[in-house]
This record gives structure tokens, sequence and C-alpha cells, in this order.
């Protein structure tokens, strides 16, 4: 067993002595120098136990996802009648009709566009003013800068529903309740406090040298801003753009309280109506989540290559 | 070009009370290159920062030029800096980095182009134009925050401890760049380090700094031969000076001489030279308790004479080749904070066979002998 944790090639050792010219242990026996019970067991539970661990959740994790997959494919009838696991089991008897009637019969494809309508103005507002205040507690100085800080961070603590009323009642007095602008401006808001606090400690954590050279070459903070921080940002803008994107894509309550139903409903909404008026019709539905779903994961297959390490190689010797 | 100023210039954080520099006085002078040397936390980065704009002064003026630029923005002080860590924007390659201030103040872009291709071939750069910050060593890397400042022809060029991060062969080539450099362009430099080699190697003066204020300013010859405290005596030369606690007497002629140790391990030396006329002023002098001060190379193996000599045993040898180094415990010795290494030090030549754990009577030369006041740490004038 504890061959199998730590091979080692006896000929491969030999070899680096060989290129070392070194009498002493190598390296690699140093490696195999008998360590305690103890940290033998740690190894072992590193390796077998918490891999073992880590494919359970997963699979534990992806077997609604899978049902949820398997059923959008059975018939009406098959779905009413045995669980979606039977599906599974040949015959099969697949059939693309429940995506045909969600995407024809049921007005989905507006809802697709009146969902993109809302999220990408909804990802955006937010990310970039975002990123605009966290410069600002990162890299500026005024008074009471941190106050206003934690002020923004104590706002993540305040229940979104709380806010339902006091701003439908602002959003109806401005006249703009049930328009884009009212739900763009709902998301910005409510996605504001996590962006900053997120953006200002990534931000933060650039290193300080590079902001003050670039004051030094003569750049303003916005020159700093847009043309040493922004292109440095990337990752984080990248994770932050995905966060708020899933959040205002699959948001169902904020729409249904700022848009309501009808011509602009987003998807969230018009797939909740469907379970109202198809009753206990839940195959069409499943059809629905999934057509919902493959936005976000293009989204976020996109922006993966982004999540690039060492974007600050060479910049500073750290 | 243009001088530097500090007036009265004072730096407290926040509500501290206390001073990160007190009352610096310091005038840099045009063309000049002034090294700022002292331990970590002494205030001299600090004073750095703040001609640069990037602390703020909490009281007195500084100056650039005839310019009081107190409240001057970084970018309106025409001033560059190269940082430790050099600080590349990581996202451009070598030629934008340079140009980026350039292109900030909106210059042609021939004379851009002709001023990067100056300074990248000054500094031997000029292959690596196009790569970025990763693909470059860290010498090439501080080449080109070099070359950013260089660009910039500005009045005044801020180091903050720009070889620190170079290994040691590349140190000692670099440090003779810059120097070199600075006599080509001559533009006023302010240098900061920790480390006095490179201060005595580059600085046309040196300004030594403790606990924020300047314990001494001068030339490295001036601080090396006529240290003005305890601190700055200790601090510069390498290895440091060696301290004894001594009693200063003067016979009935008028001739003084300082003894070391006590009882049997009595040593007394007779002050020459320069020493001598420094005492001489003093008035009360007898039995006085003094410091005295005697570098690593006034030692010489003393042979058969007692005179002037001290003793001590051999606690560790160091060869260098052309000399050795031997740490010795001499009674009465005593090691101030500033100090690089611990007991007595001296430097002897490298054929003389010297045994671990051996008495050995050195002799001193007592025309350079340093006497420093206890009580204040200054040096006896």
């Amino acid at each position: 067993m504890s061959m199998t944790n730590n091979p080692v090639d006896p000929a491969r050792v030999s070899a680096e002595k060989e290129i070392a010219g070194v009498r002493g242990p190598t390296a690699l026996e140093l490696a195999e120098t008998p360590v305690s019970p103890r940290e033998r067991l740690g190894q072992r539970l590193n390796g077998g136990l918490l891999m073992a661990l880590v494919v359970l959740i997963s699979l534990l994790w992806s077997v609604p996802t899978f049902g949820l997959f398997v059923a959008s494919f059975r018939s009406g009838a098959a779905t009413q009648s045995t669980g979606w696991w039977n599906g599974l089991v040949p015959p099969w008897s697949f059939t693309l009709q429940n995506y045909q009637d969600v995407l024809s019969a049921q007005g989905l494809g507006q809802a697709f566009l009146n969902s993109l309508i809302i999220a990408i103005p909804g990802t955006i507002l937010p990310v970039l003013v975002a990123a605009f205040a966290a410069y600002a507690f990162a890299w500026m100085r005024f008074p009471l800068r941190d106050w206003l800080f934690l002020a923004i961070v104590a706002l993540l603590v305040v229940p979104i529903q709380m806010t339902l009323i006091p701003i439908l009642s602002i959003f109806t007095g401005l006249g703009i309740t049930g328009s884009y602008l009212a739900i763009w401006l709902a998301h910005t808001a409510y996605g504001l406090p996590f962006a900053v606090y997120l953006l200002r400690s990534f931000f933060g954590a650039l290193p300080s040298d590079l902001m003050e050279s670039a004051r030094i070459d003569g750049a303003s903070h916005v020159r700093v801003f847009t043309n040493i921080l922004l292109p440095l940002a990337v990752p984080s803008l990248a994770s932050l753009v995905i966060f708020q994107f899933m959040w205002v894509w699959n948001d169902l309550l904020v729409a249904l309280i700022y848009i309501g139903g009808g011509d602009r409903a987003p998807m969230t909404v018009t797939i909740a109506n469907l379970v109202n008026s198809f009753g206990s019709n839940y195959q069409v539905l499943t059809a629905a989540a999934f057509i919902s779903m493959a936005l976000p994961l293009i989204v976020f297959f996109s922006l993966q290559r982004y999540f690039v390490r060492g974007i600050l190689a060479g910049s500073v010797k750290g | 070009m243009a001088d530097v100023r500090f007036d009265h210039v004072y730096k407290r954080y926040g509500e501290a009370t206390s001073n990160v520099i007190s009352d610096l006085n310091l005038h840099v002078r045009d063309h000049e290159f002034l090294v700022l040397v002292g331990p970590s936390g002494c205030g001299k980065s600090t004073a750095l920062r703040m001609i640069a704009g990037l602390e703020e002064i909490t009281d007195g003026d500084l100056f650039i030029g005839d310019r009081r630029v107190n409240d001057l923005d970084p970018k309106d002080r025409d001033i560059a800096m190269v940082f430790q860590n050099y600080a590349l924007y990581p996202h451009m390659n070598v030629f934008d980095n340079m140009a980026f201030s350039l292109k900030l103040h909106h210059l042609e872009k021939p004379e851009i182009d002709r001023r990067v291709r100056t300074a990248a071939d000054m500094l031997g750069i000029s292959d690596y134009l196009a790569r970025k910050p990763r693909e470059l060593s860290g010498g090439q890397r501080q080449r080109v925050a070099l070359g950013r400042a260089l660009v910039r022809e500005p009045k005044v060029f801020l180091m903050d401890e720009p070889l620190s991060n170079l290994d040691a062969k590349l140190r000692v080539q670099t440090r003779a760049e810059i120097a070199k450099l600075h006599q080509t362009v001559k533009t006023t430099t302010v240098y900061v380090t920790h480390d006095q080699v490179e201060a005595m190697t580059m600085g046309d003066r040196i300004a030594v700094m403790n606990a924020g204020i300047i314990q001494q300013l001068g030339t490295p010859q001036e601080l090396y031969d006529h240290p003005s405290n305890l601190f700055v005596a200790g601090f510069i030369g390498s290895p440091s000076m060696d301290f004894f606690n001594a009693r200063l007497t003067k016979s009935s002629g008028g001739a003084a001489s300082v003894v070391i140790g006590d009882g049997a391990d009595a040593h007394t030396l007779a002050l020459a030279g320069e020493a001598t006329r420094e005492i001489a002023g003093q008035a009360t002098t007898d039995g006085r308790d003094v410091i005295v001060g005697i570098r690593p190379e006034n030692f010489s193996l003393a042979g058969d004479s007692t005179a002037d000599t001290l003793r001590g045993v051999v606690e560790v040898v160091e060869h260098l080749g052309n000399e050795q180094l031997v740490y010795l415990r001499i009674p009465g010795a005593v090691v101030p904070a500033s100090a690089e290494t611990q007991g007595s030090t001296a430097r002897l030549p490298a054929n003389a066979r010297i045994e671990l754990g051996q008495p050995l009577t050195l002799a001193v030369d007592t025309s350079k002998i340093h006497v420093f006041d206890p009580a204040t740490t200054n040096r006896f004038i």
C-alpha cells in the first residue's frame, strides 16, 4: 500500500544521484524515509478517501439534474405513471415532444429574449458601477471611506423581501413599474453590495506599487482604472459577471414584482406560469428548465478561460 | 533638473503621537546623487515617498526646484520613481511600459519612439522591447524599470531599494551601471537603501537616518573617517567598527590616552594624530568614561611589542583569500545596536597563522581611534 502511495523507481533514484553527483540521500530518498503512522494515515486519507468523497458528493449532487434531464425526454403519460428512473430501462421511448411544445406553443421564445434583455444590462450595469466603487474604496483616499464601505457591506444582510414594497412604490411613483428600466435598476441595486465587496477585495490585493507607479507616470485615477486596473482585473470581473448573470437569469421574485407577467416577463416567470396552467403536467416544465439552463452554462464555459492564473506574473517580484 | 529641499518636515500617521519623521531638513543639490541609508523602519522610504507625493506631509515644506510641492499630485511633480519590486505593468510589453507615461504626456509618436529606443540602448534591453515583463529575468525587469524612469527625463529620480531583489552578482553589476547612468544623465537622484555598501559606493553624499532623524549627512569618506555619533560609526563600514568601554586620562604633559579594561586586563592606548587634537579641547577629561571605536583594519599583529595593544581570545576566523577576518573576545568590548557584527573584529593579513581559542595581541593604529561620549553617544569634538 505504501508503495502505491509513494512509488519510487530505484533506477530513477540512482540516476538522479549520478546526475546530482552527491553521496548524500537524494530528495527522492528523503521523501521515502519513514514517516510516522499518523502521517501515513493522513496521506492515505488525503489520497483515497478524499477522492471517493468528492466523487460521491458530485454524484449525489447531479442526481436531481440528471433525473430532470431524463424526464424531459419522456412523454407526459410516462412521467405521470412512473418515476424518471424507469425511463432508463429498455425498451427506451424517448421523445422530443416536450421541447417542441415548450418552444412553440407556450411562447417561451419571447420569454427567452426577455430574459436576455433583462439579464445583460442587469449584469453589465452593476459590475461596471461596482468596479468604479471598488476602485475608489481600494485606491483612493477620501473622508469616511472605511465607514462608507462598511455601510455598503452591511447592506448585504438586508433581506430583499423587506425592500420590495418601498421600492415598488417608488417605481410606481416614477411610472416605471413594469418596464425593463425598473428591473435593471432593481438588479443593479440588489447586486451592488456583494459586487463592491467582492471587487474591492480583488482590487485591494493588486500590488500598490503598480498604482503608485502609474500615478507617478502621470496617470489620473480614470487612467489608472482603465489602463492598469481593468486589464488586470479581468479574472475577478469574469467571476463577478458569472455570479451576477446567474442571479439575474435565475431570478423569479424580483421579475415577478417589478415586471409581473405579460409581454416582458422573463423565462423564470413564464416557466412558473406553466405549472399553474398545466397543473401536474410537469414534463413540459422539465424541458423548459433545460432550455433555461442552457445559456448560463454557455456563459460559464465561455468566461472560464479568463480564470487564468498568474496574470500578474512578471509585474512585481513577490 | 532641480534640487530637492526638505524644510522642517514632519510625518505622523493618523492620530499617532510619535513622528515617523521629525524635523527633517535636507537639501539635495542639483545633479547630486544622494543616498538615504538606515535600518528598516528608520523613515528613509517615507521621506522618499513624500518627495514622490505618495505620502502626505504632516508639517513643514517640501520644495522641488523653486516650487513648493506639498499639495501637488504625483503626476504634476515631474519625478520618476524606480520601485524595489519593479512595478512593471504586466499586461504591456517592454516598449509600452516605457512609453506609457510619454503617451500620457501627449508626446509625438516619433519622439516617444526615439526616447524609448535611446533608453533601451543605454540599458541594453533593445532586443526585448516586444516582450512582456513575465518573459524577462529579474535583472532585465529592473532595467526596464530604470528605462521607464529614464525616458521621462524628469527633474528628479527616486529609487527605492532598486537592487535588493537582485542576486548578489547582479546587484554589484547594476550598482555600477546606475552610477554610470547618473554620470551620463546627471539627473538629481535620491536613492534609498538599507545597504551601507551601496550607499558608500554610489552616493555623492549620504544621509544616514535612524528613528526618523538624519544622524549625519556627508560624503562617504567623511562618514567613514568622522562618524558624528555611535550610530553612524557602527552603521558605516563593513565589518563594523569595534567599540570598547574606556577611561580617558591625561598625563601632566597633556598627552591623552585611553584605558580599556580593568585590573590585569587593562590596556592603555596613547592617542595620536587627529584624536589627540580633538581631545585636547576637552577641559575635564581626566578619568572620564568614554566609548572608543576602532575599525577592524586599524588592528595589526603586535609581534613582541606591548605598547598600544589589546589582547583577546580568538573565537572565529573567516578566510577571505586576500585577508582574514578574526572575531575576538576582548575585555571591555561593547556592541551597539547598529553594528553588523557581534564582538570585536580584526582584519588581518591572510598569511598570519591564527588558531581558534588562541590568545592574540593586536597593535592598534592609535592615530585612527574614534572617541565617543557614552551619555550623548556623540563624537568628542
